[in-house]
């Protein structure tokens, strides 16, 4: 039993795994290369299979509707569509490269944290899988390679919302982010901000814990006078809010991102002033619609520019009818 | 030197029989798991097409491997006796200070990469110390660290890079030699295969060798299985712990570092929630939540089936509202399994007469250091 002889066997062992080692890559994207378009040209109602790897957990409200505009689109259009996400940029890109292993014909993304999953989106687009991304990402989406985007521009729906926030009166605005680690979060409160003109406050709540999120919002009114707008960027966290707005007895104007069926109700009823509707029923349908068209049919919709989901505002005008689309879980 | 100490890995003594080869197998911790990993794989690679080709190995083989390491560490601090909840967002820690330093702070990569090791140690030195100078259980302890460092990772990102996730890296000198320890990738026959699986094997390989081969480990099975009496044999019990504590900082900081530069991004919310995820690993790899037993290849075979079966399910397209009460099903299945096979393990070992524990460390059993 020489201890010796051992040691020198671990060596060996260390040594081959050093050795392995260098003959690795590092991934370093090389200069000036293009992937050729060598698809085979499909039937246009082939069965194909589309994977939707998204930057949430499932039980999203949000992502529940983006989900179920995917599959319809899939059901109507004969697109096995495969549905998967997960926030953690490491984990999603993980999803993604499964995907890629699975060989599906095209993959829809969302890219909360662009650069955590450019490696894996790249590599898709690589691998000849032809990519859209949806939501979240608009800027990187054509330096990936990805065909087009299908979303709206977080800045460009928060200068909008601001303004209207002016608009109405408000003079001091409280921004609620609840997701840690969002760059899409802080580019909405960030337009805002733009739009807005006068003093805005970032808090910060968790999405997980929204009674929670309602007590932080409650001590915030009480605690700052100045503050007589709040902006959320999720429909949970507005019902929070309003809960908050009622209980801290401010009469402080609410606003959000988002829709849900609570939501529509509370514009209706005239407890809050507008939701910001991107329309993620759209983006979900839309995204696997368009892919569709690529794999099937070659095209290239958007022309290499982002397609717009939204935003759509909806104000105590239109909340009837949209009513009736959140009920059955579509708006 | 076995006569004279009360470890629960005395080495066989001379005129004592060995068990039958077939008996020390089965009483090995990692066994259950071992079988259990088994049934994993047979299930996914009949029930999905892409299982078993060689892109898919490569995805749940790198999706167990950023577990596994953890898992690993965490095996050796539970035989230790000890949790640690602050693993998960350690990785985020880590990441993004390197992140912030290399990307704001102009600091060289190489010097801010050691920094986060420097700092991930220190917090490691402070867990084990509060652990074992205030004797408080170590779930208090580093749910208190936990919450600290997942407080810091969100305020100090914000407040340095205005931020909440590290961006650029890839502007920032020498990324890309450092991308070459921690995130490339090598083709291996028709798969290609990213670094971590290679820091996983190696890590794993070292955890194993540590304790079943080295006093190091020895200590590690007597402080687990009986603090007290380690300390009266003369184990050094504070030392030790904060070694195991010091071990699961630096298997964050390897994680860490695997995740910022194999993405090139870490978010403030990296990590958290995942602490639960290791100790899971370690428990299917045959860890006893009250310590003293278990095995590091245990851990690493925990977070196979876990990264199996999380990338497995995604390979067999069910419906993700399903993901968790899949993974949890399977999870609970592969620790029945693995508590069956050591029941019938030691039924089998009743037979043979040798008295030894079932987490034999089987190296030699050198306690009489004081500490």
């Amino acid at each position: 039993m020489g201890l010796q002889r051992r040691r020198r066997r671990y060596a060996a062992l260390l040594a081959g795994g050093l050795l392995l080692l260098a003959g690795c890559t590092n991934g370093r994207p090389a200069e000036g290369t293009a992937v050729g378009d060598t698809a085979p040209v499909q039937p246009a109602d082939a069965p194909i299979t589309v994977a939707v790897v998204s930057h949430s957990r499932a039980g999203d409200s949000f992502w529940d509707v983006v989900k179920s505009g995917a599959e319809e689109a899939g059901r109507q259009q004969g697109i096995t569509v495969n549905y998967a996400g997960d926030g953690d940029p490491t984990q999603q890109s993980q999803l993604i490269d499964n995907a890629v292993a699975q060989g599906v014909d095209g993959l829809v993304v969302s890219m909360a944290n662009p650069e955590g999953v450019r490696a894996s989106v790249e590599g898709a687009v690589a691998a000849g899988i032809p990519v859209i991304t949806i939501n979240a990402g608009m800027v990187e989406s054509a330096e990936y390679g990805a065909v087009t985007h299908v979303g709206q521009s977080e800045r460009m729906a928060g200068e909008q919302a601001g303004e209207r926030l002016r608009e109405s009166g408000v003079t001091g605005l409280l921004c609620v982010i609840h997701e840690a680690g969002s760059v899409s979060q802080e580019e909405r409160c960030a337009g805002a901000a733009e739009g807005f003109g006068g003093p805005v406050e970032n808090i910060q709540v968790d999405i997980s814990n929204t009674a929670d999120a309602r007590a932080t919002i409650q001590n915030k009114l009480m605690s700052d006078d100045s503050v007589d707008g709040v902006l959320t960027l999720n429909p949970a966290i507005a019902t929070s809010a309003l809960g908050a707005i009622g209980d801290a007895g401010s009469d402080a104007d609410l606003a959000t991102f988002d829709v849900s069926a609570d939501i529509v109700e509370a514009v209706r009823a005239g407890d809050m002033l507008f939701a910001i509707d991107q329309q993620p029923y759209a983006q979900g349908y839309l995204g696997v619609t368009l892919m569709g068209l690529k794999v099937r049919n070659g095209n290239d919709v958007g022309g290499g520019r982002p397609v717009y989901s939204g935003p759509a505002f909806i104000t105590a005008d239109n909340a009837d009818q949209v009513a009736q689309y959140a009920e059955r879980g579509t708006r | 030197m076995a006569g004279t100490t009360t470890s629960p890995a005395p080495a066989p003594a001379a005129g004592v029989p060995r068990a039958p080869l077939r008996v020390r197998v089965l009483r090995r911790p990692e066994v259950g798991a071992l079988v259990a990993a088994l049934a994993v794989f047979l299930f996914f690679s009949l029930a999905t097409d892409a299982f078993l080709t060689p892109r898919g190995v490569a995805s749940w083989l790198e999706s167990a491997a950023l577990f596994g390491i953890m898992a690993v560490a965490v095996s050796m601090l539970m035989i230790g006796g000890e949790f640690d909840l602050s693993t998960g967002v350690m990785v985020g820690s880590t990441g993004l200070l390197t992140g912030v330093l290399a990307t704001h702070a102009g600091v060289n990569l190489w010097i801010a990469v050691l920094a986060s090791l420097a700092a991930a140690l220190a917090v490691g030195f402070l867990n084990g110390l509060m652990v074992t100078r205030t004797g408080l259980p170590s779930f208090i302890v580093t749910l208190g660290t936990f919450f600290i460092l997942q407080g810091l990772n969100l305020a100090l990102t914000k407040a340095v890079t205005g931020q909440v996730a590290v961006q650029g890296m890839t502007q920032v000198a020498g990324f890309w030699d450092a991308r070459w320890l921690f995130g490339s990738s090598m083709a291996v026959g028709p798969a290609v295969l990213d670094v971590p699986i290679l820091w996983w094997v190696l890590f794993t390989a070292l955890c194993t060798w540590v304790l079943l081969r080295t006093r190091a480990g020895n200590w590690i099975f007597a402080v687990g299985g009986d603090a007290k009496s380690a300390r009266q044999t003369g184990v050094p019990v504070v030392r030790t712990k904060i070694g195991l504590f010091m071990t699961t900082a630096f298997a964050g900081w390897l994680v860490g570092m695997l995740s910022l530069f194999g993405t090139t991004t870490v978010q403030a919310s990296t990590g958290v929630g995942v602490e639960f995820v290791y100790i899971i690993c370690a428990v299917v790899g045959g860890c006893l939540l009250t310590g003293g037993v278990g095995s590091a290849l245990g851990g690493a075979l925990g977070a196979l089936i876990y990264g199996m079966a999380y990338q497995g399910i995604v390979f067999a397209g069910w419906d993700n509202n399903w993901l968790k009460a899949f993974l949890g099903a399977m999870l609970l299945a592969a620790v029945v399994v693995n508590t069956y096979v050591r029941r019938r393990a030691e039924t089998a070992g009743a037979a043979s007469t040798e008295h030894t524990d079932p987490a034999d460390g089987g190296g030699p059993a050198e306690g009489g250091e004081r500490g």
